[in-house]
């Protein structure tokens, strides 16, 4: 099994993708993932801890390593459950309820962990962990690798990059909102309303990303 | 193992045959399997990667009030939770808990809590609108931004600015804007928590003993023309107050009066006397005493009554003019045979 699996990250998709890992397509994926295909600001997955948790940037920060964290692992789980036991039966019409529940548990196990091998790392993550389990930026890479139809090593290529770009996005809005407390704004636009009209000029920023994959 | 488990079930599932029947139980099966290990997992995983916890923390965390408010000096009230559960603060440590609550922790933790005096923010300034203005101010709202710009608009530099700085800050809603322009504090709201204090940028709120309702509320230094003329209710230090509180509770430090908390009986002459009304007396009707037949006529009451509102002569029994009476209840405490009583009266202004 351990073999097998070492096969698909090296070479290929069991089910007749590329036969070859090329570096110009991780790299396209990573860019893509991370610029072009923004989750937060060109796929607006996972807007909720985008405006929750960008208040300041130490927890902006802290929040986007739990989320590559667990993107990575809930890929991981998601990817071999679909190509191993819903492919084969024909059952991909189950591919929602199946990676939610991945995830959820995923998510659970990893706070267990780390709570009792890590309790740093667990006390650093705090609330952010329990509250990714209802991130949809990371059931929507765990749905998106499979429509892109990603080996598994593109796939965990593309849920880091994907989870540096959330990282990115939270970060900057992070540093923005910081500054915007300090700010003299009119009084009716102060916290949230600035933050979405903020979010939404971001939005059209990253827009200029778009080119860039030619 | 999940997904071998798995398919091993579904195999078997495969070979009994096509029918609309099997197409339902095939993902029911998938499913359920899924579900269970994953449930399985995750009750192996609690066991095995269980952190021991004290069942104490929980059971502490729920009788708080859980408003995060900070009052303790930790960050929230797990926090707080934990550090009562380890020792590091008392029982008591939580200044928005009721004494119930106090008396709760303290059963949780196997010990006794000692009563506390319960605390009311309380502002030392009732200014307001009888401060004058030494200038218009058209800057933004806020105390902090007024009083950066010459000292604030009133000419009283140490009293209250009114833009409500603390109001913003109380996280339980107990203060709103009086009718003279200061904010008044709700007393059955307030639990100390000392956000309002950190946000007065005069530090003129203090956390005064509820049972106290005589303050000084006036916080100006100057002397007394100047602080007159800055504000009608301000304290001139005329040290009337002092000469007439008869339990010298009342202390002078420099132009400003301040009653000793600890010393304070409520008798409230303090308040008459002063002659800027600058001393507020939060008790509307005080209760009078009243000298019930057991009296022996020991003048002992005659003798400790402030306000000379005891007659009768020795080995009689005595008397209380009622009208003279300020309820400051020092009688009842000298009466050897405790024949005197406190009756009436309405504690506080609610």
């Amino acid at each position: 099994m351990i073999n097998s699996m070492l096969m698909w990250v090296i070479v290929a998709a069991p089910d007749g993708g590329e036969p070859s890992f090329s570096i110009a397509k991780m790299m396209a994926i990573i860019v893509s993932a991370i610029f072009i295909n923004n989750y937060v600001l060109s796929r607006f997955l996972g807007i909720c801890p985008f405006l929750g948790v960008s208040k300041q940037l130490d927890s902006a920060v802290g929040m986007g390593a739990a989320v590559v964290f667990v993107m990575v692992l809930a890929t991981l789980g998601s990817w071999l459950v679909y190509h191993n036991l819903l492919v084969p039966h024909g059952m991909e019409y189950l591919r929602t309820i199946t990676f939610i529940i991945i995830i959820a548990s995923l998510v659970q196990l990893v706070e267990m962990i780390l709570q009792k091998f890590s309790p740093a790392l667990y006390d650093a993550l705090g609330i952010f962990l329990p509250l990714i389990t209802t991130n949809c930026a990371i059931l929507g890479v765990a749905v998106l690798n499979i429509d892109d139809k990603f080996t598994l090593g593109y796939s965990l290529i593309n849920s880091v990059a994907a989870g540096i770009g959330f990282t990115l996005a939270l970060v900057l809005m992070a540093g923005i909102r910081e500054r915007m407390e300090t700010a003299d704004v009119p009084e009716a636009l102060k916290g949230l309303p600035l933050a979405f009209l903020i979010a939404g000029a971001m939005s059209i920023a990253f827009l200029g990303f778009a080119g860039l994959g030619g | 193992m999940i997904i071998l488990a798995a398919q091993m079930t579904l195999v078997l599932v495969a070979q009994q045959e096509t029918s609309i029947l099997s197409a339902i139980t095939g993902p029911v099966i998938v499913m359920g399997s899924i579900g269970l290990l994953l449930g399985l997992g995750l009750a192996f995983a609690a066991k095995k990667f269980a952190v021991p916890k004290d069942p104490r923390v929980e059971a502490i965390l729920e009788v708080l009030p859980s408003a995060n408010c900070g009052g303790c000096g930790y960050p929230g009230c797990a926090a707080f939770a934990i550090a009562v559960v380890e020792g590091n603060t008392a029982v008591t440590g939580c200044t928005a808990a009721s004494s119930a609550v106090n008396s709760e922790i303290a059963k949780i933790m196997g010990t006794v809590a000692e009563e506390k005096e319960k605390m009311v923010a309380t502002i030392l300034c009732n200014g307001g609108k009888s401060a004058v203005n030494a200038f218009n101010y058209n800057g933004p709202s806020g105390c902090v931004s007024i009083s950066m710009v010459m000292g604030g608009q009133k000419a009283c530099t140490y009293g209250c600015l009114g833009s409500g700085d603390c109001i913003d800050a109380c996280p339980f809603d107990a203060m709103v804007t009086g009718d003279n322009g200061v904010p008044v504090i709700d007393a059955k709201k307030c639990v100390a928590c000392g956000k309002c204090i950190e946000a007065c940028p005069r530090d003129i709120i203090v956390l005064w003993p509820s049972s106290r309702k005589v303050v000084v509320a006036c916080s100006s230094k100057d002397k007394g023309g100047i602080a007159r003329k800055a504000c009608s209710v301000a304290c001139i230090g005329c040290r009337k107050c002092a000469k007439v509180c008869p339990v010298d509770a009342v202390e002078i430090d420099g132009f400003l009066a301040k009653i000793n908390p600890d010393k304070c009986i409520n008798c409230g002459l303090c308040a008459s006397e002063c002659p800027t009304g600058a001393i507020i007396d939060g008790i509307p009707v005080r209760p009078k005493a009243f000298i019930d037949t057991t009296c022996i006529g020991c003048t002992l009451c005659t003798r400790v009554c402030p306000t000379d509102a005891i007659e009768g002569s020795l080995k009689e029994k005595h008397t209380v003019i009622a009208d003279k009476c300020i309820g400051c209840g020092q009688c009842v405490e000298k009466c050897p045979k405790k024949s005197i009583k406190m009756m009436g009266g309405v504690l506080s202004q609610q």
